[in-house]
């Protein structure tokens, strides 16, 4: 396609508009509160977004039960193989029935991509990724955590 | 205002009862040699930090912040740093130009620098013919950087310097023909002359939209001659690796480094003593308790304050536009920059021969 030929003057109002208007957005930059974020010294004031996956954890209630049924499907959706559920069977001794229940649920933070598969795929909601960005230890080791009590 | 005259001959009346009038010369000359190199480093330093701060803060963000108290100290740890950086030989490098160069870029800025009035009699070199030195000073620099390219048997280094020619040579133009706009309004192109005729009001204001419409095309052209962007085509760090000072290292890229931002506030020096008054401060005709007030600030004060206004202003322009490119950066000046002040000089003679001036 041709480009539109533009008069000699026509070109220069439009610089001129266009060079006011790169200017005005400077300016307004300039004066607004700046973005940079002092991280350690602001630790105390400091906000991660509510939506920021850093670490996987499982919320317990007050008596410390939490709401996994050790189903097993956060370990079968995992793309790195980072979660490792272990799990026995008890039998309800009233009605006779047998039931899996989870013994550890082990969670491997070096693995995770924080992809939220596991999250997703959970029917309870037992799973949840939290904010707390804070994660770096000196032994790879201490990366696999355990997340029920 | 305060006559900075009084304290320049209370030296010279002590150093003279004390040795030969000859030696006293050379005591002198080598007193105003060491002046002029602390103001120069001292600005320079000032400079750079500022450049570092405003630039930060157009792109949203904090700028330097952990050497010192607000990053003040970065600037120094910088200049420690080039300091003890080699300076390292090349092969095949035409060694006598390539250890010349960077002295000429300096050379040219502090002969400029020197000519600066920053306030009343405060100024090293003052004659009849100031604006005149100063454009010859100033554009033999282009001669360092052309020889910096030259030396360094480098293609970047090679062709960021011919873009540097040809762009500084082409903006010389507009600069002069700005700079002649407001002779023809003072009348004089002594710089202590220009700022005295200054003192019912400024250049700017007197002259109304001709100067307005200078002051526009001194700026752009000025950004131009630094070699800054939108203009920093001869450095371009993103398609020449640093242009002609690629092969510099230590010093030497310290040089055209702090020659750099010296430049700019040359420029904006420049600027300020014509078209905003110098040192004069703001005196406008009818009010009196209001001029008496204004001349209790210090000249040095409105110098550094309009010079630092003009440079923000610069730096404004820097971190907004892109780089142009080399034909539209040629276009700008030939098509539009040049006939445009052609124009003004012939609108502010024609103003000034009809007495249409405040």
């Amino acid at each position: 396609m041709r480009k539109k030929q533009y008069s000699y003057w026509s070109t220069f109002c439009f610089a001129i508009k266009s060079i006011f208007t790169g200017l005005k957005v400077t300016l307004t930059e300039f004066f607004t509160p700046k973005v940079t974020e002092q991280y350690p010294e602001n630790r105390k004031t400091l906000k991660i977004s509510e939506r920021h996956r850093a670490r996987l954890f499982m919320p317990h209630d007050e008596n410390g039960n939490n709401k996994c049924i050790a189903c097993g499907l956060c370990q079968t959706a995992c793309p790195n193989g980072s979660i490792n559920i272990t799990t026995k069977t008890l039998t309800d001794e009233a009605t006779g029935k047998s039931k899996k229940v989870l013994v550890s649920y082990e969670y491997d933070l070096g693995c995770c991509m924080f992809c939220q598969l596991c999250v997703n795929a959970c029917p309870k909601n037992a799973i949840e990724f939290c904010n707390d960005f804070e994660n770096a230890v000196y032994d790879r080791k201490k990366l696999v955590q355990k997340l029920n009590k | 205002m305060y006559d900075f005259s009084i304290i320049t001959t209370a030296i010279d009346q002590f150093l003279r009862s004390l040795m030969p009038a000859g030696l006293v010369t050379f005591l002198e000359c080598v007193l105003i040699a060491v002046c002029v190199l602390v103001a120069y480093i001292m600005l320079a330093i000032v400079m750079i930090f500022m450049e570092r701060k405003v630039c930060a803060a157009f792109q949203c963000r904090l700028g330097p912040m952990r050497v010192g108290f607000w990053g003040l100290l970065q600037v120094f740890s910088d200049v420690f740093k080039m300091i003890i950086k080699e300076i390292i030989d090349f092969k095949r490098t035409d060694n006598l130009l390539y250890n010349l160069a960077p002295f000429l870029v300096v050379l040219s800025s502090v002969l400029t620098f020197s000519c600066l009035p920053f306030a009343n009699n405060l100024e090293v070199l003052d004659f009849n013919v100031g604006l005149f030195f100063i454009m010859a000073t100033s554009s033999f620099g282009v001669l360092g950087i052309m020889l910096a390219g030259w030396s360094s048997n480098n293609k970047f280094s090679m062709i960021g310097a011919m873009r540097s020619g040809a762009q500084m040579v082409s903006y010389e133009l507009s600069i002069g023909l700005s700079m002649l706009t407001l002779v023809a309004l003072s009348g004089t192109l002594q710089l202590s002359e220009i700022v005295e005729r200054q003192a019912d009001l400024w250049f700017i204001f007197k002259g109304h939209i001709p100067a307005a419409i200078a002051f526009i095309i001194y700026l752009i052209a000025g950004n131009a001659e630094t070699n800054r962007g939108p203009f920093d085509l001869p450095e371009a760090e993103s398609e020449l690796t640093a242009g002609y000072h690629t092969e510099y290292s230590g010093m030497g890229f310290g040089f055209f480094y702090v020659a750099e931002f010296m430049n700019l506030f040359i420029v904006s020096g420049i600027a300020a003593t014509i078209f905003l008054g110098g040192w004069m401060p703001l005196h406008i005709p009818g009010l009196d308790a209001f001029n008496a007030t204004m001349d209790y600030i210090p000249g040095i004060v409105w110098f550094l304050g309009k010079t630092f206004f003009v440079i923000w202003l610069l730096m404004w322009a820097r971190w907004t536009f892109p780089r142009l490119r080399i034909d539209q950066v040629i276009t700008l000046e030939w098509k539009y920059l040049m006939p445009i002040g052609l124009v003004n000089l012939l609108i502010m003679t024609l103003c000034v021969v009809m007495g249409w001036t405040f």
